[in-house]
């Protein structure tokens, strides 16, 4: 019945649906997770690299995470190739906003750009949508730190904690029980390793298979965005004790 | 002639323009506005070619209150005097470019004036939370500065001079409007084709508004037929 209206995206189904999107947004439930945490001093980005094969030369630079300017950065779960696409108009809606205006782009426009562009594909024909979810981290002057979390129907939302790919639904319940308001930037990342560890299909959690990233105020007053080395994710895996991952949320 | 000019005082700005129509050797009207109430905490005072100065200005403002309504916040005064320079430097060139091929190809003096770039010259002052009261210079040639004062037009000769002579840092709303009353005075007195009316207006944390009028000549009143 429904293979009638699957092979359009921009067709509704007469039960109002559009399965194409529905199907774009079942592609992230199966790619690396990544988890978002909004603290009151920064916001935290973590994210799962799905290692493919041993001879795959793991990149020097992160793969899941993304800066888009100075003051935003964005996690990605889902088609990378679609990501590259949309994370460089992001990048070039910045740039023309602080070209226009000399000041940096206001965290949620930039969102709310991007999810036009995703949404011009759920409605003009002849193109699949972007199989993509992002989580986009970002402070400015305005709302001070943010955290969104949008998907590839163009829809878009700011959370206090958010999880996107694979066993999100998991993930997000743990958040929901274990987030706590005025949590600090440093709790925000044990409770993002904790949970990150308790859904992620490997056995064991391993910095190799881990990107953290913090966007937060440096003591002079700069946002900054800045990647956790391989080597002290390591020290924070065994600090806060999630190296031996428990088994009870899959 | 024209005169605009301005200046950052404590906690406020001030900017005070002719209120001349003129054309030619013809005075039109003498209560024209030539400042503009932008947005809620915004003042653009522009002088130059007047249909360019409405219609730029006009331009400039409704640009101001799309982005209020799209993005829910304020442009701030350094946005907005960033993005009018980028209007007028971007008007600048294209239309030179297109007046370059007009006068190769089709030799006519006229398109001159039909393709040249905005002719205004303004002076935006704001006042933001973050920031405080703030004055903008922004010319025909999209030049951008940030000044404490400034001035356009002839009478920019003497209130100039008077501002360089009287202004200080941290001015109140007396001092300050003393100090544009000693421009007017000097623009009436020393300048051969002086204005008769001087509008002025201010924008302090309680919103941009008229402050008063400094006329010496009353528009005649229409008889009756």
């Amino acid at each position: 019945m429904s293979r009638r209206y699957d092979s359009r995206t921009t067709i509704f189904s007469p039960e109002g649906r559009l399965y194409q999107v529905e199907y774009a947004m079942e592609a992230i439930g199966n790619a690396g997770s990544a988890i978002g945490i909004l603290s009151k001093d920064g916001v935290v980005l973590v994210g799962e690299k799905k290692v493919t094969s041993k001879l795959l030369q793991t990149s020097t630079s992160t793969e899941k995470m993304y800066k888009i300017d100075d003051h935003v950065a964005c996690a990605v779960a889902g088609i990378m190739s679609d990501a590259n696409i949309l994370i460089n108009t992001a990048r070039v809606q910045a740039q023309r906003y602080t070209y226009a205006y000399q000041e940096p782009m206001p965290v949620e426009q930039l969102v709310q750009s991007l999810c036009d562009t995703k949404q011009g594909y759920t409605q003009f024909g002849g193109l699949r949508p972007f199989g993509v979810s992002f989580l986009f981290a970002g402070w400015d002057k305005n709302y001070g730190f943010q955290l969104y979390m949008s998907d590839p129907s163009g829809n878009y939302s700011g959370w206090k904690a958010a999880a996107i790919g694979a066993n999100n639904q998991a993930a997000q319940s743990m958040l929901k029980q274990d987030y706590k308001d005025d949590i600090t930037r440093e709790e925000a990342v044990q409770l993002a390793l904790k949970v990150l560890s308790k859904t992620m299909d490997s056995t064991s959690l391993t910095s190799e298979k881990l990107e953290l990233a913090e966007v937060f105020l440096t003591p002079s007053g700069n946002v900054k965005y800045q990647v956790c080395s391989s080597d002290s994710l390591s020290k924070l895996l065994v600090k806060f004790g999630v190296t031996q991952p428990a088994t009870e949320a899959s | 002639m024209e005169c605009v000019f301005g200046l950052v005082g404590n906690d406020f700005a001030i900017v005070a323009a002719d209120t001349s129509a003129v054309h030619s050797i013809l005075v039109h009207k003498s209560n024209e506005d030539k400042i503009m109430i932008l947005d809620s905490h915004k003042l653009i005072a522009a002088s130059g070619e007047s249909g360019d100065r409405v219609q730029f200005t006009e331009y400039i403002q409704k640009n101001v209150a799309l982005y209020q309504f799209r993005n829910g916040i304020p442009l701030t005064t350094a946005a907005a005097a960033n993005f009018t320079r980028g209007e007028l430097a971007t008007a600048l060139r294209k239309s030179l470019s297109y007046l370059f091929f007009l006068v190769s190809t089709i030799v006519n003096n006229d398109i001159w004036f039909f393709q040249n770039p905005y002719f205004v010259n303004i002076l935006l002052a704001g006042y933001d939370k973050e920031t405080g009261p703030s004055l903008f210079y922004i010319d025909y040639i999209a030049t951008l500065h940030k000044v404490d004062k400034g001035a356009f037009g002839y009478g920019s000769y003497f209130s100039l001079a008077m501002m360089d002579r009287h202004y200080h840092s941290g001015m109140t709303v007396e001092e300050a409007i003393d100090l544009v009353d000693k421009c007017i005075m000097e623009i009436r007195s020393r300048l051969v084709v002086a204005p008769p009316n001087f509008v002025i207006k201010i924008v302090d944390k309680d919103g941009a508004r008229e402050y008063a009028w400094r006329e010496s000549v009353k528009d005649a009143a229409v008889p009756l037929a």
